[in-house]
């Protein structure tokens, strides 16, 4: 098993620090998925802490100016390990002004992802951060639990608001109440909702838009007015929302009524895809 | 003893005070001929801090009032810190301040003068007190090294603040190498922290007296105060240290001031244990090895070799922790424990976490009754705690 890669353009270096540091305000452990294509982070909480999952996904030819890998076998040329978001995160925060940065498997005492950057100094000399990054190696037989989620077919799909108006009104909702419902429906109407005993709170958005189906689809087949409704966790909704620092290209969501929300946000070159389970 | 401070001098005190800070509860305060001193040490006596202001650096000093012995004096640090506080506010507000400190008022008065004509006087009470001294001697520690401040402070900026420790040594090629410490028990647990390394070239550096392979761990937090304080001020910060164990030494000197920290260093008692090839040094030199081919380094040489194929996990297992007998020479300390450290120590189990060793310095002046045969030997004393 085998990996390493190198960046060296500051834009990409960039956008990568950006990719880590969003991960990390989603989770504290993550799985990173090396391919010879791709980089996915992955996250797949157990139901008892919330049962939130993440699925995020780079071309690794957007970023990378080298990369070689080798996974456990030919047939089964991918890598699996685990580390902690917040560690990468960290790594790349110091390779804000760097001329290269170099990532790669390693085992020294133990296994790690080393993350070594080539600083930019005033002086003539070099300086050399190294970071290694404890992981877990994940065991084959481990894998099909992380594999990319399955959409379940969607009651209703459309497309969000921008992000940080939708923060701003989820944020003043988490003081009330902690489940949030949200309704939408096939005319571009979407609806946040909180209802406790005393109050009860909705937010309307209007002409939202919903996404044309692909060729090959069955067609909606229910009323353009009827509301699709998913009660969720407002914390888990305000995690991904908070965590976004720029505006997505594209941010689609689909309510799968009563099971669950899921939320694709789509960059210029990474996806995400972020899903919370409906509140049972 | 009556000074007056003027001017940007005022934030210079200020930010002195704040490094002190992060050592030690208790400032003592001592009027000295040469100039204004200012000292504390740690709870545990591992740190020892000092700032002497020279004469020059006030618009006017006087020790003594006439007929009046030399006064010194001990004040709580949190107390004298408040009057400091905000140093952007002094900077901007603060156009005098002066010092006092005598006899009959039995409180040191410190007194802010505003623009505006606006003046704050704060009452300390103090304790009487001993003179806090150290003994140490830069001129007795081999190696040196030095460096101007701006370019240290870079090298720790990567370190994350909640990092107790870090090793300092010197790496193949005369690089300097800034690296986390981590304990032994910790990186054999399954909670492993990131560990990081900078790695600086010697061309960076003013002096660089010493060999390949020394390498010294110290507390960073304290090492963080006095490089605030010299970035500030933009001086050179000269590290002088000898062996693990030994105390290390970090002075800046200017004209109108000087600071001195002392720190002690981690005694790393695994000697015994080298066959592990854990000991710090080298640990150094193995990860500078792989950082000299940052330029050319080969696939082939990061390999992992660790198979995950079904039903692998068990193979992940450190074989050395099961040898590990558990907390054996830990269980009885004893009464005779000010000795044992030599006997429970060099266990040949291999895989027993050291346990982490700052000796402290030791306060000859200041704890010893006046008869006390305690000279100015330069010799620190072996820690007296034990291992508790």
């Amino acid at each position: 098993m085998k990996f390493r890669a190198k960046i060296v353009d500051a834009a990409c270096l960039n956008h990568f620090t950006r990719v880590s540091n969003m991960i990390a305000r989603l989770a504290k452990t993550c799985t990173l998925r090396i391919s010879p294509e791709k980089l996915n982070f992955i996250l797949c909480d157990r139901l008892a802490s919330g049962g939130v999952s993440m699925w995020s996904e780079l071309e690794q030819e957007n970023f990378f100016s080298e990369f070689q890998m080798e996974g456990v076998s030919a047939e089964n040329n991918v890598i699996y390990v685990e580390l902690a978001s917040e560690n990468l995160s960290r790594a790349l925060k110091t390779a804000q002004n760097a001329r290269t940065l170099k990532i790669k498997l390693t085992n020294k005492n133990f296994p790690c992802l080393t993350v070594s950057v080539e600083l930019l100094s005033v002086s003539s000399s070099s300086r050399i951060v190294t970071h290694d990054i404890p992981i877990k190696v994940i065991p084959r037989r481990l894998w099909k639990d992380l594999q990319e989620p399955s959409v379940p077919d969607a009651d209703v799909s459309i497309y969000l608001p921008a992000l940080k108006t939708m923060k701003s009104v989820v944020e003043k909702m988490k003081n009330i109440s902690n489940h949030l419902v949200m309704e939408a429906n096939l005319s571009g109407d979407l609806n946040l909702k909180i209802e406790t005993e005393l109050v009860c709170v909705t937010t309307h958005f209007r002409d939202l838009g919903n996404p044309p189906l692909a060729s090959g689809d069955t067609p909606w087949d229910r009323d353009p007015a009827e509301m699709a409704e998913v009660c969720v966790d407002i914390r888990k909704l305000l995690q991904l929302l908070a965590g976004q620092q720029v505006n997505p290209t594209k941010a689609l969501c689909s309510l799968v009524a009563g099971r669950m929300l899921h939320l694709h946000l789509l960059y210029e070159d990474v996806s995400l895809q972020y899903f919370i389970p409906a509140r049972s | 003893m009556k000074c007056v401070v003027t001017g940007s001098n005022v934030k210079v005190l200020g930010k002195a005070v704040h490094s002190l800070s992060r050592i030690g509860d208790e400032l003592y305060l001592e009027p000295l001929d040469d100039g204004l001193s200012l000292r504390t040490v740690n709870s545990s006596r591992s740190a020892y801090a000092c700032f002497l202001f020279a004469p020059l650096f006030f618009q006017q000093y006087q020790p003594t009032t006439p007929g009046q012995d030399l006064l010194r004096c001990k004040i709580l640090m949190k107390s004298f810190l408040s009057i400091f506080r905000s140093l952007a506010m002094l900077e901007k507000t603060v156009e005098k301040c002066y010092i006092s400190l005598n006899d009959r008022s039995s409180c040191l008065v410190v007194q802010l003068h505003y623009k505006y004509g606006v003046k704050k006087t704060h009452n300390l009470s103090f304790q009487d007190c001993e003179s806090l001294q150290a003994v140490f001697s830069p001129a007795s520690c081999p190696h040196v090294l030095r460096a101007p401040a701006r370019i240290l402070g870079e090298a720790v900026l990567p370190f994350p603040l909640a990092l107790a420790e870090v090793t300092l040594g010197i790496g193949r090629g005369r690089r300097v190498i800034l690296r986390s410490y981590q304990e032994k028990e910790e990186a054999d647990s399954t909670t492993k922290a990131m560990v990081t390394e900078m790695s600086i070239g010697e061309e960076d550096f003013q002096q660089l007296q010493a060999p390949e392979g020394v390498a010294i761990t110290f507390c960073l937090k304290e090492f963080r105060g006095l490089l605030s304080f010299a970035e500030s001020a933009n001086l050179p910060l000269t590290i002088h240290f000898d062996a693990p164990g030994r105390p290390a030494i970090f002075t800046i000197e200017d004209s109108l001031l000087d600071g001195h920290f002392v720190l002690a260093t981690l005694l790393e008692l695994d000697i015994h244990s080298q066959d592990q090839s854990s000991s710090e040094p080298h640990q150094q030199a193995r990860s500078t090895a792989h950082q000299d081919n940052f330029a050319s380094d080969d696939i082939d040489s990061y390999m992992i070799a660790m198979e995950t194929t079904v039903g692998s996990e068990g193979s992940r297992a450190l074989p050395s922790v099961s040898l590990t007998p558990g907390p054996q020479h830990h269980s009885n300390p004893g009464p005779d424990s000010e000795e044992d450290e030599d006997e429970a120590e060099p266990s040949p189990v291999p895989g027993t976490p050291p346990p982490k060793k700052f000796r402290s310095l030791f306060f000859g002046s200041i704890l010893a009754p006046p008869h006390s045969p305690q000279g100015p030997n330069p010799v620190l004393a072996e820690d007296s705690d034990g291992e508790g």
